[in-house]
């Protein structure tokens, strides 16, 4: 029971890592915040921050929503193509 | 069609291929954007993506307005990884039968493409490597077309 978590732009150097296996799965995105803040407050801070966006296997979720294991969970900082 | 590459890429070749065989096309506009070296303050860029997400949304972007302005066609290729000053960084080309929608449309592309597109970019340079945040301009430009 993981769920798999990727961070990118500036959250991956905030964490120090690109992608991770969290064991055993959270309950919630919510409740997967709360673990990773956990452990390091730098991120906890980051992922409070302004315009971050979190993605469900592929889909933009707003506010919290439950998790299943084997889900992919992605945390997205501003973004700035071009 | 949606194209992410860690390889230069030719423009004129691009435009060359998207304008050949197109008998009721009467306009296509582009547009090509560089990497800036900033008077020597950046020495490259580094862009990333979530691939096939990324991928994905733009496509979903380009199908809204490939319907909104009436193209027949459009296509949108960019670079991620290492980039250096001078290089292709982007490029939008739209397909329409007349060049109003198609400049409209590459314009919205790309300010869709500078601040909502999951892409993110850092630039590189002697004061050390910063991630490029969206300006308030870029999110103006964005909103003129909500």
């Amino acid at each position: 029971m993981t769920v798999q978590v990727l961070l990118f732009g500036k959250l991956c150097d905030v964490a120090g890592w690109r992608a991770r296996a969290v064991s055993p799965a959270p309950a919630s995105l919510n409740a997967l915040r709360l673990v990773l803040g956990k452990e390091d407050q730098a991120l906890a801070a980051a992922l409070a921050g302004p315009g971050i966006s979190a993605v469900l296997n592929r889909e933009i979720v707003r506010g919290d929503a439950p998790l299943a294991a084997n889900d992919e969970v992605a945390f997205l900082p501003p973004m700035s193509g071009g | 069609m949606i194209r992410l590459t860690d390889q230069a890429f030719e423009p004129g070749a691009e435009l060359t291929a998207f304008a050949r065989g197109r008998s009721e096309t009467g306009a296509i506009a582009s547009f090509l954007g560089l990497a800036r070296g900033d008077a020597g303050a950046a020495t490259a860029l580094e862009l990333e993506a979530y691939p096939e997400f990324t991928v994905a949304e733009i496509g979903k972007f380009v199908a809204t307005a490939t319907t909104r302005f009436e193209l027949y066609d459009a296509r949108v290729i960019h670079r991620i990884g290492a980039i250096a000053p001078g290089e292709p960084v982007v490029m939008v080309l739209t397909a329409a039968a007349h060049r109003r929608e198609a400049f409209e449309a590459c314009d919205c592309l790309m300010d869709y493409l500078k601040s909502r597109a999951p892409l993110w970019k850092k630039e590189h340079g002697p004061a050390g490597p910063r991630w490029v945040d969206p300006t308030t301009r870029d999110l103006a430009d964005a909103a003129r077309w909500d």
